[in-house]
């Protein structure tokens, strides 16, 4: 998704290596998804729910 | 001696020797304070013994902070994925792997080095076009372990 849009940055983070950043984030299970720090998607889904899911932090209204 | 059989070392060269551009891993790392650092350098100097099209350059957190701010890396060991074009232009392609690339992640950072040197992605032309139409900025951290 990154490579396909330069306002996407996309970081692949080790959370063993980040004990802090796995507890700010509560996760719990991998793979874990934090977008924008205002989505949070848990597991790996097909690609359409992912993206859906992904541009929903960018959606104003209320979740 | 490598971390990688000779086998796994036969099929990187393979996936390898069909990029179609340059890719270039800039490592970032400081010299105390970074446990996994050492072993990250380790994995990623794997790569460009197995293809030309690999380089690696590395950029002191500390010594650099000017570079690793541009990147937007604050942690350590970090990598960020570049494309150099024929020209030697470089283009970030704002895929990082923060944290040491081991098991799976490895697999993430191949296929990342792959897509940026030029194979074709996986995105859906829908999808390609949702996100080619995004005007705002998304961060998106994915969380993982090495197994």
């Amino acid at each position: 998704m990154a490579f396909a849009s330069p306002q996407i940055t996309a970081l692949a983070v080790e959370a063993t290596e980040y004990p802090d950043l796995a507890r700010k984030y509560r996760v719990t299970g991998v793979p874990k998804s934090i977008v924008n720090d205002a989505v949070e998607i848990m597991g790996a889904l097909p690609q359409d729910m992912f993206v859906e899911q992904a541009l929903s932090a960018l959606d104003p209204s209320p979740q | 001696m490598g971390l990688l059989s000779p086998a796994d070392q036969d099929k990187l060269r393979d996936a390898f020797s069909e990029m179609t551009s340059r890719v270039k891993i800039v490592f970032f790392t400081q010299t105390l304070g970074c446990e996994t650092c050492l072993q990250t350098r380790q994995i990623i100097d794997e790569l460009p013994v197995l293809t030309d099209q690999v380089s690696i350059e590395e950029v002191n957190l500390v010594l650099d902070a000017d570079k690793a701010k541009a990147f937007g890396v604050d942690r350590v060991p970090a990598l960020a994925i570049v494309g150099v074009d024929a020209q030697g232009d470089e283009s970030d392609s704002r895929i990082r792997f923060v944290g040491t690339p081991a098991g799976y992640e490895f697999i993430s950072l191949v296929q990342a080095i792959l897509l940026v040197g030029g194979r074709e992605g996986t995105l859906t032309p829908e999808n390609r076009a949702k996100l080619e139409a995004v005007t705002e900025p998304i961060t998106i951290q994915v969380y993982t372990t090495p197994t």
